[in-house]
């Protein structure tokens, strides 16, 4: 065990140019069945995700933004298998994520900032556990990985605490340590920052940079808040009403203004970002 | 190498069982009380059964004894049923709630995680009831048990347990297509269960027909103790049915995990 955390840039891919996710046209299309009489039903359509381009290499940490119901949510649950697209092309890690669903699972790590994954009377320890057996994690590198994590997320002090005794801040480094224990090469982070005090949000951000580096997993960070894009992100992937509405540098979209002035009027539809560059 | 099979659907049911049994025991008392509410409400049937007896000496040409012994496979393959498969009906709640999400980046079988789902150790207090009334059963029931007799008793709580937890399945698929039809889905396992408590025949011959061939909840308890207890069927069916149990069971837990694959596939969530 000279290095406990395996690095996935060299791991997962065989020509360095290959892209880890790898999304062509993906779109989903929602049907939705109205009532309009009696028996009679309407059928309506409603498009989430409309034709995304999207192509992110080994290693690296993107920003993916947009307003609330643009469909980045819808996005993410596509990515994971969750959910079937309706057309285009889509892999993940190597495989078609809603086909191999299961076998995706042990190469992703999801963290809902909104949901937990942890067992809430049990102590969070008792979580940690059953994951290691639920992914197969060989004993010696789960005993490594934990190590590391009560170290960088600063768990020891609360891990025998049921998991409905902690705060906000405690569940959510306990959350993101579940996500992770397996070595995911790709993790999704849906607003880990959501509803923290600074001084987490801080420990957060510092902890995702360092785990992007460290390991090379790549990072897919969905939030609202502008702070964790500047802090972390060099790419920022921006989606409205289901389509890309920009894709590039950070440096770029913040050239001018201060981003979020710029994000402001990204949501608001008045995008004077150019698209084409 | 590191094993890339997930690990196998049984196993990980057993590990979720457990850390939900563990989740459960942080609240002893009530545990224990609604272990015993459980118990208490399972007897409550058997005591109108025993009412009925007292003013009548057959129902529907059944004595007690055999009544006993219909009631008491039933509810032996039903409790046990519903200690291993009844955690599906909250999928419905995790349908409407989106923590169905969860259950799909795991890397196990989505089946078992939702079977072992809030498993609770309260569910024994059922089988205790089903076990006595079992026992009273055959030590009442004026019978020559023939090796024949004794296995296809065995086989009718196995085969009623595997009908029963294939229609919890299916009443679970039923919420992937109507989040909010709990009550249409209870009426597969617990209708069923109750309409093969007391003789098919009280039922009339086209309810029972329809349960025979329809929702085949007959060959739970009802076609097989026909032959166990010797009687003739009153609705006059062939007497090859009498040993279909197995294969119906067969099929319709093919039929289950068919229909658990298609709802997985259309699985919608929800909002965020």
């Amino acid at each position: 065990m000279t290095e406990s955390i395996e690095r996935h840039n060299e791991a997962d891919t065989s020509s360095g140019a290959e892209p880890i996710i790898l999304a062509e046209g993906l779109t989903k299309t929602f049907t939705a069945h109205k009532r309009a009489g009696l028996l009679r039903r309407e059928r309506s359509e409603f498009t989430a995700v409309d034709h995304i381009d999207l192509r992110v290499a080994p290693g690296e940490l993107v920003g993916y933004i947009g307003p609330n119901g643009a469909g980045k949510s819808t996005t993410i649950k596509m990515l994971t298998g969750i959910l079937t697209p309706t057309s285009g092309r889509l892999r993940v890690a190597g495989f078609e994520p809603q086909r191999d669903r299961v076998r995706l699972a042990r190469r992703i790590g999801v963290v809902f900032g909104q949901r937990t994954t942890l067992w809430w009377d049990l102590p969070l320890k008792d979580s940690f556990t059953l994951l290691q057996r639920l992914y197969k994690i060989p004993p010696a590198k789960y005993a490594a990985n934990l190590d590391y994590y009560i170290e960088a997320l600063d768990l020891g002090p609360f891990l025998d605490r049921p998991v409905r005794q902690l705060s906000l801040g405690q569940r959510m480094r306990g959350d993101i340590t579940a996500a992770l224990l397996h070595d995911p090469a790709v993790v999704y982070l849906d607003e880990p920052t959501i509803g923290l005090d600074v001084v987490s949000k801080h420990a957060v951000r510092e902890f995702l940079r360092d785990l992007n580096q460290r390991t090379g997993a790549t990072i897919l960070l969905t939030t609202h808040d502008t702070d964790d894009i500047e802090r972390l992100c060099s790419r920022v992937v921006a989606i409205d009403h289901g389509r890309v509405a920009y894709d590039g540098p950070l440096d770029e979209l913040r050239a001018d203004r201060d981003l979020e002035t710029v994000v402001r009027e990204l949501y608001t539809g008045r995008s004077l970002v150019d698209t084409t560059g | 190498m590191v094993d890339e099979r997930p690990l196998f659907g049984p196993r990980a049911y057993l590990l979720l069982v457990r850390m939900w049994s563990r989740s459960a025991s942080q609240y002893r008392v009530s545990l224990a009380f609604t272990g015993f509410a459980q118990m208490l409400v399972a007897s409550f049937d058997l005591i109108s059964i025993a009412v009925i007896y007292t003013h009548v000496q057959t129902l529907a040409g059944f004595t007690f004894a055999e009544t006993l012994y219909l009631y008491g496979t039933t509810r032996l393959a039903f409790a046990a049923s519903d200690l291993v498969a009844s955690g599906i009906e909250s999928v419905a709640d995790s349908i409407r709630l989106g923590t169905f999400d969860l259950v799909l980046i795991r890397p196990v079988s989505t089946l078992a995680q939702v079977l072992a789902d809030q498993f609770t150790p309260k569910r024994f207090g059922k089988l205790i009831p089903a076990v006595v009334t079992l026992v009273w059963a055959l030590t009442e029931l004026p019978l020559h048990w023939t090796p024949a007799k004794v296995a296809v008793a065995v086989v009718t709580v196995l085969t009623g347990f595997v009908l029963y937890c294939s229609l919890w399945v299916l009443s679970g698929c039923i919420s992937f297509i109507a989040v909010d039809a709990r009550e249409v889905a209870n009426t597969f396992t617990y209708g069923s269960e109750y309409a093969t408590e007391y003789p098919l025949t009280i039922f009339g011959r086209p309810l029972g027909l329809a349960l025979t061939f329809v929702l085949p909840v007959a060959f739970v308890t009802w076609q097989p103790s026909l032959y166990v207890l010797g009687h003739a069927d009153p609705f006059g069916l062939p007497g090859f049915l009498r040993f279909a149990s197995p294969v119906i069971a067969a099929l319709l837990a093919g039929l289950a995990a068919l229909a658990w694959r298609g709802s997985v596939r259309r699985y919608r969530s929800t909002g965020s």
